[in-house]
């Protein structure tokens, strides 16, 4: 069952111990997972000072940046991305690089994607990307993304990687949605896809942590706003014997998690504007009625943490631009 | 050879400057539909053959408007943007919004001559 991780309860666990939700919050308590039994690490101020890069993978998500955006309630997501951007550089553990979940632009346009590749090289890192369906929304079906961002990728921008014995896929499911004529229109892996996938993961141990990236949610979280990737099932029945699978979302701009078996999926925070908790609006999309103070709240990164040697899923972060 | 007009956010939906130059009739007279509230108003709209249909984003968020088949694709609607597509032969076209693909709509073409 998905857990809503809600604004006011942020700090809050599930009691179920089903969601490994953390924040800090200035002085906040990190609080990570293990074997389902919730247990703080200590302030961060400590957890960051008693820990090195050794033995540690360490990234950061952001997502859903949606540059050329210029509506309530965030007429400037340029400088939100900004501040994202001077929030990991301040961050005290440095990240070994970043992972963008999709919509970096609003609109597919090439001085989108050039503004946040300018403020985003802030960072100083190497970024691997991963398109949203704002990402493709160009006459040509994702012509020019491809081409910028595309190159060295399988298929339609798919790919994976390595690092420090964790394993990368970053999966595409904005291309060819089920148009919901009759019921939903969910999104789609595809068959190619799906197919690179299991050879992909084929020869892998079973004990090699497992990151997945895509942009739309891989499991339903919202049907009836196609808040959902209609052939996730076979992508996880060849992820299902790993023993940590993590799924990184962006695409629904607020945080909801849930963990099944081995796998927990994690949508995250855009760096622009939030969209309404499923099902509280008409029809999903910005969330005009925010006041503009409490605008950075509703917006954030997320930490991402591996400790080498310790079995089981990374200890994630999620972090507001503002508190 | 079928007709698309993209407009600019600023251009005013004005018909006469759109299709100037061209006879205006009843028969195939500019049509609309909106895009608001993430759908398309009216859903199914039935016009004749060399009707010229225009849709505008109302919405503030981006929207596309694709059949189906790909028969006509706009790329993504900015607020305010407006894709004109003409419809030339009779038919069914039903359509989506790739951004959002719960929003459909249906076009219905009948023969020119025919009464609407």
């Amino acid at each position: 069952m998905a857990k809503r991780d809600d604004r006011e309860g942020r700090s809050g666990l599930d009691r179920r111990g089903l969601l490994k939700c953390m924040t800090w919050a200035g002085t906040g308590v990190l609080w990570t997972v293990s074997a389902g039994v919730p247990r703080t690490m200590g302030l961060i101020g400590e957890a960051s000072a008693a820990t090195t890069h050794a033995g540690r993978l360490h990234f950061v998500q952001i997502s859903d940046s949606h540059i050329g955006f210029h509506l309530p309630p965030n007429p400037d997501p340029n400088a939100t991305l900004g501040e994202a951007i001077a929030k990991i550089k301040a961050m005290p553990v440095e990240p070994a690089f970043l992972v963008h979940t999709g919509d970096i632009s609003h609109l597919s346009k090439e001085a989108q994607w050039d503004t946040a590749d300018q403020i985003i090289k802030g960072a100083n890192k190497q970024v691997f990307y991963i398109p949203g369906e704002h990402d493709v929304a160009d006459a040509d079906n994702g012509k020019a993304y491809l081409a910028r961002y595309g190159k060295g990728t399988q298929g339609r921008g798919w790919y994976s990687f390595d690092v420090a014995g964790v394993h990368f896929v970053a999966l595409i499911n904005v291309f060819d949605f089920n148009p919901g004529f009759k019921s939903a229109g969910l999104a789609t892996l595809g068959n190619d896809q799906l197919e690179w996938l299991e050879k992909d993961l084929a020869h892998r141990s079973a004990s090699t942590p497992i990151v997945v990236l895509a942009h739309l949610p891989l499991w339903t979280i919202y049907q009836p706003w196609g808040w959902g990737t209609a052939d996730a099932g076979r992508a996880f029945g060849y992820l299902k014997r790993f023993g940590s699978v993590t799924v990184l979302n962006g695409h629904i701009h607020q945080i909801i998690q849930k963990v099944e078996g081995h796998v927990s999926f994690h949508t995250a925070d855009s760096t622009a504007f939030p969209q309404p908790a499923p099902g509280t609006a008409p029809a999903p999309g910005p969330k005009k009625d925010v006041p503009a103070g409490e605008l950075r709240k509703y917006l954030g990164v997320r930490t991402v943490d591996f400790v080498r040697g310790r079995a089981g899923a990374p200890a994630l972060i999620d972090s507001p631009l503002a508190v | 050879m079928s007709k698309i007009l993209l407009l600019a956010a600023a251009l005013a939906v004005a018909p006469s400057a759109v299709f100037a130059g061209e006879t205006v009739t009843a028969a195939n007279a500019p049509a609309t539909v909106a895009i608001h509230n993430f759908q398309f108003v009216p859903a199914t709209l039935t016009v004749v053959a060399g009707t010229t249909i225009t849709w505008q984003n109302d919405d503030s968020s981006p929207h596309t408007v694709t059949e189906k088949g790909r028969v006509f694709h706009s790329a993504a609607l900015d607020t305010k943007e407006t894709f004109s597509y003409t419809f030339t032969k009779p038919g069914e076209f039903t359509y989506f919004c790739t951004l959002h693909p719960m929003m459909t709509g249906r076009i219905i073409v009948e023969p020119a001559g025919s009464s609407s």
